[in-house]
């Protein structure tokens, strides 16, 4: 799960992390409200969004007067910031946070994530902030220094200090990187993230440490212990279909093709994505609709890939493991008739009960394509909308 | 012949009682899985399923000599259920439960390096197999035939995909294990395909990758320097987008990294014999073995 920066600042502060002195606000009026009472119209207005590169969407403005202030509070709540990262939908603003402006000496990069492979917890830093990492990191390489902290033994002194040498720090600012790392690796620790980031991390012009940008994503599988951060979910930034298929515990995510797809499996899901496009089709989605998936989650399905209007085709495709095909079949004829579907539907069962499921369905009188293996649903499919 | 289980192998359930634990235990026992007993705390002392139940692994593994056991616990629970069977000596620890926080999974891996005989599979995960010996997890038995293809995979009903089209063929399986779709896991790739090249039952292997990390590269590398046996692979997610989790945790092509076009590539460089449809699985499998060509 993602929160927004000023989300991100808030457990910033709470760990000692220093960051600029900043006001979430949704109103030109609460904006203006705040600036008298701090008697600064100087202001850096930044949406909030889940979605890197606001800057270059023009979601970051500076403001120095109480119009200016107005005008870019007022043209970004409300507005939809195409960051390239949400899609054709782009991302709403509610609200943008104000903070003053920084005189700014050095931009740093720094954030902590999971290493997978080495099973670890990663710190990661560069003397190029400012810039999209994953740029850096590809052009030079050597600018990117990595250190790996192990879990059982915690953050230490001399890693702290070799990612300060590094990264050039004063002499004097040190001391206060290493407090700073420290906080940020307790946060990462105690409240279950998968990615905490600061890009960047400046040193302003008076030699002082500060986040100017964060960036947090908690491992939702930890959300149930840290109820506090789950209360913080803004569901406005995900698309509606996925909000709803959350809800139902199903996992589904938005692609731009036209057929439909409701599998069991995450792998399976994927696979069959693969085959449709082998086939020469487009995927509208993935959905998986999970291992104990019982007769109403697959209705739920339907209507949640139905709500896409690109559809043209759905494919059924379950491997019935521990979930009899008899019961998906009653879905999907139930499903059909609940939504009064009129596209095609291919439907490929296969698993415990597989020959009650595709009598079922037979049965039905209902138009729906049984599919004899993968291979064959996937062309059956791609071959409906070619029609 | 099979690798880590077989008709000798002792299993317990974590979670013996709840509803996952029942379920899966039935279905263990029908199929003919030696199982001894399950474990849930404050239970200690009952009889469920016509078999023992403990108040701890150590209990269990004092009483029934198990050397397995798999575990439906919560998510919140299982780190700690797995160093519990580790701790008490267990052999092969199957953790099916799914959603368990990335951080819990760093201390057990942790944990589990002072207990090297112990092999973690999962979590997240269908489980282990050897067909016709012992089910020890979450698959359906019905599909498995007793034969020589060794399958480890990273996904649940994938895997019952190749093991389908494996059994259609008449090739059957030595053993399947599905080693899970979390980022962080027990045994990986190479350490089962060690095994497989190792066990004299295994004539070919099967392994089902998907995007995200770097396991199905390093695999690649293991095959070209150790692996004497025909391998094929397929990889999910070729048409998932960056940045997009699909499903499992461990499944997201992150900066570039872990897309499935760079494993296909890996592998064929390491003369594995890929399929890009996972409906070819079965058939390019017994090609291979027959040394024909794609």
């Amino acid at each position: 799960m993602n929160l927004h920066e000023y989300q991100s600042k808030e457990l910033f502060k709470t760990y000692g992390i220093p960051c600029p002195e900043g006001r979430v606000v949704s109103s030109a009026a609460d904006a203006v409200a705040h600036a008298l009472a701090t008697d600064s119209f100087h202001w850096v207005v930044k949406a909030q969004v889940h979605a890197g590169g606001r800057g270059k969407a023009g979601g970051v403005r500076l403001v120095q007067d109480r119009e200016g202030l107005e005008q870019a509070v007022t043209g970004l709540v409300g507005s939809r910031l195409f960051t390239g990262q949400g899609g054709a939908a782009g991302h709403p603003v509610n609200q943008v946070l104000l903070e003053p402006v920084t005189a700014i000496a050095r931009e740093l990069y720094l954030s902590l994530l999971v290493d997978r492979e080495a099973e670890c917890i990663a710190i990661v830093a560069s003397a190029a902030g400012g810039m999209d990492i994953e740029v850096v990191a590809a052009d030079t390489p050597e600018r990117i220094i990595k250190v790996l902290v192990d879990p059982a033994v915690g953050l230490q002194p001399y890693q702290c200090r070799r990612l300060a040498f590094a990264l050039e720090l004063e002499a004097e600012q040190v001391k206060p990187f290493i407090g700073l790392l420290g906080g940020l690796y307790r946060l990462f620790t105690e409240r279950d993230l998968s990615l905490v980031e600061i890009n960047p991390l400046v040193v302003t012009a008076h030699d002082r440490l500060l986040a100017l940008d964060a960036k947090i994503n908690v491992d939702d599988n930890a959300l149930v212990r840290h109820s506090d951060l789950a209360r913080q979910y803004d569901d406005s930034q995900e698309d509606p279909k996925e909000t709803r298929a959350k809800a139902f515990d199903l996992n589904y995510i938005a692609l731009d093709g036209n057929i439909a797809c409701m599998v069991n499996g995450a792998g399976l899901a994927m696979a069959t994505m693969d085959l449709i496009k082998l086939e020469g089709g487009e995927p509208a989605n993935f959905l998986d609709v999970g291992g104990g998936t019982t007769a109403e989650r697959v209705t739920e399905a339907f209507k949640i890939i139905l709500a896409d209007d690109k559809v043209e085709a759905v494919l059924v495709n379950i491997f019935g493991g521990i979930v009899r095909c008899d019961l998906i079949a009653e879905g999907v004829i139930k499903a059909v008739e609940d939504t009064g579907i009129t596209l095609p539907v291919v439907v490929r069962l296969e698993g415990t009960n597989v020959e009650q499921g595709l009598a079922m369905l037979a049965d039905s009188g209902l138009d729906l394509m049984g599919a004899e293996d993968l291979a064959d649903a996937a062309r059956q499919v791609v071959g409906a909308v070619a029609r | 012949m099979s690798i880590l289980v077989d008709h000798n192998t002792r299993v317990i359930c974590q979670g013996f009682t709840g509803r996952q634990g029942t379920f899966h235990s039935e279905q263990a026992i029908a199929y003919g899985t030696r199982m001894v007993g399950g474990v849930t705390p404050g239970k200690g002392g009952q009889t469920h399923l016509g078999l023992p139940v403990f108040n701890t692994v150590h209990d269990a593994v004092t009483a029934t000599g198990a050397d397995a056991t798999m575990i439906y616990v919560p998510a919140l629970a299982a780190a700690d259920a797995i160093l519990e069977a580790a701790d008490a000596g267990i052999r092969i620890i199957v953790c099916i439960t799914e959603g368990i926080p990335v951080q819990d999974m760093l201390r057990v891996k942790r944990g589990l390096d002072r207990y090297p005989d112990a092999h973690l599979i999962g979590p997240n995960c269908p489980g282990i197999i050897t067909p016709g010996a012992s089910k020890i997890g979450i698959m359906p038995g019905a599909i498995h035939r007793p034969g020589v293809i060794g399958i480890v995979s990273r996904s649940g009903t994938l895997t019952y995909e190749a093991v389908h089209q494996t059994s259609l063929l008449g090739l059957g399986q030595s053993t399947c294990i599905g080693i899970g779709g979390d980022p962080v896991h027990g045994l990986d790739f190479i350490d089962c395909l060690r095994l497989f090249e190792a066990d004299p039952g295994t004539e070919g292997i099967v392994l089902v990758g998907e995007i995200g990390g770097a396991a199905e590269e390093t695999a690649a590398a293991f095959v070209k320097a150790h692996v004497s046996k025909p391998v094929t692979a397929y990889i999910a997610g070729v048409t998932a987008p960056p940045g997009r989790r699909m499903g499992h945790a461990g499944a997201i092509v992150s900066g570039g990294a872990g897309t499935a076009e760079a494993k296909f590539v890996a592998l064929e460089d390491a003369g594995v014999c890929t399929v890009r449809s996972p409906a070819d699985i079965g058939r390019r499998m017994q090609d291979c073995m027959a040394g024909r060509p794609a």
